[in-house]
């Protein structure tokens, strides 16, 4: 019986894909050094590569956010960017305030935005932020809230598939529409932007760079340890049952909306990390943050990397950000033709994406 | 705790205007082990629906002991102590066969309780003791997707018993099974019984004829005749309806 009382060991799979990711990590986390080595060395990395692989990293975040939700307790939400930019919304609030009398207005308290559209004083949700502590809650509590109430509705109505999917694009939809309106006081179709620091250091120079950069990656790291963690527990395989065989997992007494839920919120919350982080990076948030297309994107990521696998959201989110870095500089025109076709092109031929390739080779190799 | 019956009375379930059960009215004793019969779409499907929570019966009344199972959900009734086999047999696919019992096993059923649960020997124990007892100690470690279809069915029957339910109920738990497995089916439900009871649904009459206990017989959604298989068998109104066709 000792067969059935051991857990097995991990696969050699498992073991190369650690491996793996050290590397990468490794790799990512010397970027920011050689970007200080002289520009004729050949190892010098340039500002944009450095500011790019920042955001990337983010994406990662949000991918992986996104794995946890569709790969694992299968809720296919294609409202996940929407989680990102209010996590980037609630950040831009903070470095708004923080930017305080150095504004084109110079007005003490108030954003630009709010003297152009002649508010008198700071709206009552504007409060607080000032504090990063505060600024920091809020980036979780704000989508974690959204993703309770919005998951709680659709959860508890066993709304699923193709619906729920629906229902999440028109969230991130209807999202977008409302920050568009100046009355919103989230600065219209505008949004955010001229931030002048973080933390007291001054947002723009090759040291904020690096820090963003270093700091987007250990969410990164953590939320992969954290992901990777709470999938090998029991919780983990709960919600694949969910996910295979939602009404079965009901019978066992799971009661599947609460471990939905759970596993939406805290992917919600992840999402307005990335999104956090993201924000004074690129320096600008706006309502096109929650554009629908952000959300697919985001989708198409996780499928090209292989879902319910935490690695390939994380594959899928840097490949296809780097083709699309290079394809939208080289041919402009081409980049949404070849989202979609590579989109397609996954579902048809590579349904458990790059890493399902990966395993495949690995097999055929007779390993 | 004493054992609580399973108690149905005037049960109608009306879908779109067709009665599928139809003043449905049924008792079953603590540690009872009772067999169901009835042509297909007589309604026994429906009547297992009905007492877990999936259905919501048009009329009537549905109690466990003195619960009202009519006003509850499947994880609150499956947690009441009532199991559920299916006749289409679903286990999940992409987890292993231990794993999949695990997750039957009796234990605290909420998120942090699953992330804070670590396998104890004695889970360990159990979850081998079921396998022996299902005969599926060496596919341990198998994902379930590559099971055979006997293989799923004890599968399913193992999770129930990993359970620990006060009540089972066994939908069509033989189909797709050898006349050696059905045979071993039958023995394993008798042994359960009296511990805990079972409501077996079959079509197999031999099968039936080897549980030996009292049998009801479903006609369009009500009881038609009920009694010891050689009562019911000699039921004329059976022999019109089921047995004689
Ligand atoms: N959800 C449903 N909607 C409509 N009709 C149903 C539904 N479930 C069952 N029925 C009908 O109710 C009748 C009883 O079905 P069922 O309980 O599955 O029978 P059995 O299990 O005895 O073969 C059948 O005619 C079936 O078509
Ligand atoms: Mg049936």
């Amino acid at each position: 019986m000792s067969i059935a009382l051991t857990a097995p060991p991990p696969s050699r799979m498992r073991l190369g894909i650690r491996t793996g990711l050290i590397i990468a990590v490794l790799l990512l986390a010397a970027l920011p050094i050689l970007n200080l080595l002289p520009r004729d060395s050949a190892f010098h990395v340039s500002d944009f590569i450095v500011s790019v692989t920042g955001k990337w990293i983010c994406y990662a975040v949000l991918a992986l956010s996104l794995d946890l939700a569709w790969g694992y307790a299968g809720i296919l939400s294609l409202g996940h960017g929407a989680f990102f930019a209010l996590g980037g919304y609630a950040m831009g609030m903070h470095l708004m305030r923080l930017i305080g009398p150095r504004g084109a207005y110079g007005h003490p308290v108030l954003p630009d935005f709010m003297v152009f559209l002649g508010y008198t004083e700071l709206p009552w949700f504007w409060h607080g932020f000032q504090s990063f502590p505060y600024a920091m809650l809020m980036v979780m509590l704000v989508p974690g809230a959204l993703a309770l109430v919005v998951g709680f509705l659709a959860f508890r109505s066993r709304i699923t598939g193709v619906y729920l999917s629906i229902l999440t694009q028109a969230m991130t939809y209807a999202l977008m529409l409302a920050f568009f309106r100046n009355d919103m006081g989230f600065g219209g179709n505008n949004g955010f932007t001229d931030f002048k620091e973080l933390l007291g250091m001054p947002l723009g120079t090759p040291s904020a760079r690096a820090v963003l950069f270093y700091a987007s990656l250990v969410l990164l790291v953590g939320s992969m340890l954290l992901c990777a963690a709470l999938t090998r527990t029991k919780y983990g395989r709960v919600l694949t049952a969910i996910r295979d065989a939602e009404s079965r997992a009901r019978f066992l007494g799971y009661d599947t909306t609460r471990h939905k839920l759970f596993a939406f919120v805290l992917s919600a919350m992840l999402a307005g990390l990335a999104g956090a982080l993201y924000v004074p990076q690129v320096g600008i948030i706006n309502p096109g943050e929650f554009s629908p297309g952000n959300s697919i994107e985001a989708v198409i990521w996780v499928a090209v990397g292989g879902r319910g696998t935490l690695v390939g959201a994380l594959l899928g989110a840097f490949s296809v950000n780097a083709l699309k870095t290079w394809l939208t500089s080289a041919a402009p025109d081409l980049w949404l033709f070849a989202l979609g076709g590579l989109f397609v092109a996954v579902t048809l031929f590579l349904p458990r994406g790059l890493i399902g390739l990966f395993d495949r080779v690995k097999k055929g190799r007779g390993a | 705790m004493k054992g609580r019956s399973l108690y149905l009375d005037g049960v109608t379930v009306v879908f779109d205007g067709f009665r599928a059960l139809n003043n449905l009215s049924l008792v079953v004793e603590p540690g009872e082990l009772r067999a169901i019969i009835g042509p297909n779409g007589a309604g026994k499907t429906t009547m297992m629906d009905v007492i877990t929570g999936k259905t919501r019966p048009t009329s009537g009344t549905v109690r466990f002991g003195d619960m009202d199972l009519t006003r509850l959900d499947e994880p609150t009734i499956a947690n009441l102590g009532i199991g559920r086999k299916f006749q289409k047999p679903t286990v999940f696919d992409d987890l292993t066969v231990f794993e999949n019992i695990e997750l039957a096993l009796k234990a605290p059923r909420g998120p942090i309780a699953c992330i804070k649960w670590h396998l104890t020997g004695e889970a360990a124990d159990r979850i081998g003791q079921v396998m022996t007892e299902v005969g599926l100690v060496e596919r341990a470690h198998d994902p379930a997707g590559i099971l055979s279809h006997g293989q799923r069915q004890w599968l399913e029957i193992g999770m129930l018993l990993a359970q620990d339910p006060e009540l089972l109920l066994v939908d069509e738990p033989v189909a797709g099974m050898t006349d050696a497995e059905t045979e071993h089916t039958a023995a394993m439900l008798v042994g359960i019984a009296g511990k805990r009871s079972v409501v077996v649904v079959e079509h197999d009459l031999e099968f039936v004829r080897a549980l030996g206990r009292r049998v009801t017989v479903l006609h369009e959604g009500s009881v038609l005749s009920e009694g010891s298989i050689d009562h019911v068998q000699n039921d004329p109104r059976v022999i019109e309806v089921y047995l004689g066709r």
